[in-house]
């Protein structure tokens, strides 16, 4: 069996965002990079499968640059994962999330996966879009914000979490796009002596037209005209005094200066 | 959790790829597994014995060590080990650095390849845990003088004595203790249960309390002949073992003051007093530059320490030199900070005061503040001061 896990590098979730002064981007001296926590996850079942079911190979796939290599040797190769594809391609650094969905599809083509782990979400920019994108470019099915996931005969199961507290079970067969929920497993910490062993894992680099694609096919649809910080939290004032004192103060002023009583 | 740690001179960049990844995992495994329960631990008094299997499956133990189950890494890399440890507590890195340091170091280096064999696989996965027999009731800071005694009868060797602050003791399945043979220092590795050998445990400390720390007896132990360390004799056996530790110990602290540092900055960032935070007044600021200062020093002392410990060429003076320096500032920052916090520097929602603590025992052991600088004026005058 061949598992992909499909990562995407982000800023970590604690670092503190800035705009470039043209609006264009974020600025992304300083920040610290990291696997998107949810392909995190991703990545932990791929490699949980790989480890219950001999003879399966894990390749991890992303769409960066240079950058990614020391990422994914740290985060994806030294928690499990056999080898690395990276798409890296001028064209592509503009492309938006149906251009990287076109490559990605292409490289799980190419590698001929039964299976296909992505994350549910991305935390930088929180679309959810490219699973859903390379599965309908691939004629796959997709299950999205799998919490549990088994191979069950000559397919699997998938229990996915559905609201007010209940559960939805999906069966089916391969091949299948599974986006990961957080409950899909808990990510294991990389140990020193697999950091070591990543260093010599394979890490191929691909462009576009390995992929059998050209600049044209990855042609951004969707155009960011700006980005902006959302605005700074409004003075917040701490009403002294005791309890009694403190809630009559806050209905006053609800009342007399909000006008919202 | 503080992810991004004080680096005001982008020493990263003169790490390797390879050590960034190791001080990252070790961070993450600190800030998941050793944080959330270590004040419990701390204000219990008890060493959280859980961690030691993870650590040696996390590969922590003997890292700069090759064979045997250890993955031969650089000294810069045991460091940041050192400094992601501390910076979760000085009882969890103090562990790894005898471990380590103190007991995987001087059976690589000094024992025969049976001993080999038969501890450093089971050390370095974390199975087995060692301590180091030094310091005595009455020799301490002059372990030249120490009384224990083996005495060769036949086919063993007759050990009598005691020995005391030994961290790991009660716990150790194997101890390293140096004894006199004839009135020359030699290493004996004692096995738990041989008969006549106690670990009384030592209670009622009020720093590194979440580490073991115990008295070594040993009343008429007869030690097969095999466990001496047949490649050191004398003093600079247990010496060579302390000199790595030390170098262990200037990143440690260092990670302690860091954590000190980013509880400060954001304390006085969030705490109001007089209508405005305390990081507006001139004088927190002071204390905030200070730290910012004596960390930046330290971890630039620390690195190049590292390089030349990788290259073979450090000489143990520059590791005095170091422990002295980075622990001395790590309790100062420590102690600022406990005092920064007000109140609340006293309780166990920050972490300052556990640090500040278990800083009062990493000044002493080791070697001493005071003999390490001693240790520098022999080195600038030639002449030797403390004794
Ligand atoms: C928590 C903890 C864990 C420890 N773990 C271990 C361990 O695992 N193994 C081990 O072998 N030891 C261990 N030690 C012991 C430690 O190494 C000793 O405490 C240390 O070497 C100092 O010895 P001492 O306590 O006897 O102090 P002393 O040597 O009695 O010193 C007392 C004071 O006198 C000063 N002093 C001594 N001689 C001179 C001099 N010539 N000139 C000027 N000042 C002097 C010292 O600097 C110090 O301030 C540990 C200690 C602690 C606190």
């Amino acid at each position: 069996m061949k598992i992909a896990a499909c990562v995407k590098i982000t800023p970590a979730t604690d670092s503190r965002i800035s705009i470039l002064a043209d609006g264009t981007g974020i600025d992304a001296s300083g920040i610290k990079w990291i696997i998107s926590p949810y392909d995190q996850v991703a990545i932990e079942q791929a490699v949980l499968l790989a480890e219950a079911n001999k003879g399966t190979e894990v390749v991890i796939v992303t769409v960066g640059d240079d950058n990614a290599v020391a990422q994914l040797r740290a985060g994806a190769l030294a928690v499990g994962g056999d080898r690395a594809v990276l798409v890296q391609d001028a064209a592509l650094a503009n492309s938006d999330n149906l251009g990287v969905a076109k490559a990605l599809a292409a490289v799980l083509k190419k590698e001929a996966v039964d299976l296909a782990f992505f994350g549910k979400v991305a935390v930088d920019d929180d679309a959810s879009q490219v699973p859903g994108m390379a599965a309908e470019l691939l004629g796959w099915p997709q299950v999205s914000s799998a919490s549990k996931f088994e191979l069950a005969g000559s397919g699997f199961t998938a229990v996915r979490a559905v609201g007010g507290g209940m559960e939805q079970e999906v069966r089916g067969s391969f091949p299948v796009v599974i986006t990961a929920d957080r409950d899909l497993a808990v990510p294991r910490y990389a140990k020193l002596p697999q950091i070591m062993k990543a260093k010599k894992k394979k890490v191929d680099t691909l462009s576009l037209s390995d992929l059998g694609l050209s600049a044209g096919d990855v042609a951004p649809k969707v155009a960011v005209s700006s980005y902006a910080l959302p605005p700074s939290r409004e003075k917040v004032t701490l009403l002294g005094g005791s309890a009694q004192e403190a809630a009559a103060e806050l209905v006053r002023r609800l009342r007399d200066e909000a006008k919202v009583l | 959790m503080r992810h991004k740690p004080l680096d005001f001179y982008d020493i990263d960049d003169l790490l390797t790829d390879e050590d960034r990844q190791i001080r990252d995992a070790v961070r993450a495994w600190v800030d998941g597994r050793v944080l959330p329960i270590i004040e419990d631990h701390f204000q219990a008094g008890t060493f959280p014995a859980h961690l030691v299997r993870e650590m040696g499956e996390m590969g922590f133990f003997g890292t700069q060590l090759e064979g045997y189950g250890c993955p031969g890494l650089s000294y810069t890399a045991y460091g940041l080990i050192c400094q992601e440890l501390e910076r979760g507590d000085s009882g969890i890195r103090s562990f790894a650095s005898v471990q380590s340091s103190l007991v995987m170091y001087p059976i690589h280096r000094f024992g025969s390849p049976a001993q080999r064999e038969r501890w450093l696989p089971g050390l370095a996965s974390g199975a087995l845990i060692g301590c180091f027999g030094l310091t005595e009731p009455d020799h301490g800071s002059d372990p030249g003088a120490m009384i224990t005694r083996a005495e060769h009868r036949g086919d063993h060797y007759l050990l009598r004595g005691a020995k005391m602050w030994i961290t790991n003791g009660s716990v150790a399945d194997v101890a390293v203790v140096w004894a006199k043979l004839d009135g020359v220092v030699r290493g004996f590795l004692v096995e738990r249960g041989t008969e006549g050998f106690s670990a009384p445990e030592l209670k009622n400390k009020h720093s590194l309390r979440a580490s073991v720390t115990s008295e070594l007896v040993f009343d008429e132990v007869r030690v097969p002949l095999e466990n001496i360390l047949p490649g050191v004799e004398g003093l600079k056996g247990p010496l060579a073992c302390l000199t790595s530790a030390r170098y262990g110990i200037s990143w440690g602290a260092l990670g302690a003051a860091g954590a000190c540092f980013d509880a400060s900055r954001e304390y006085s960032l969030t705490r109001h007093q007089f209508g405005r935070p305390l990081g507006s007044f001139q004088l927190v600021q002071a204390k905030l530059a200070g730290m910012l200062r004596e960390i930046t020093k330290g971890q630039l002392l620390s690195w190049r320490l590292g390089r030349l410990m990788d290259e073979g060429r450090a000489r143990h003076e520059q590791v005095s030199l170091a422990k002295l320096n980075n622990v001395d500032i790590a309790l100062d920052i420590a102690r600022v900070s406990r005092d920064l916090h007000g109140a609340a520097g006293i309780v166990s929602d920050f972490p300052v005061m556990r640090h500040m603590a278990n800083l009062e025992s990493v000044i002493t052991y080791e070697g001493t503040h005071d003999i390490h600088t001693l240790v520098l004026g022999r080195w600038i005058t030639g002449i030797q001061a403390f004794s």
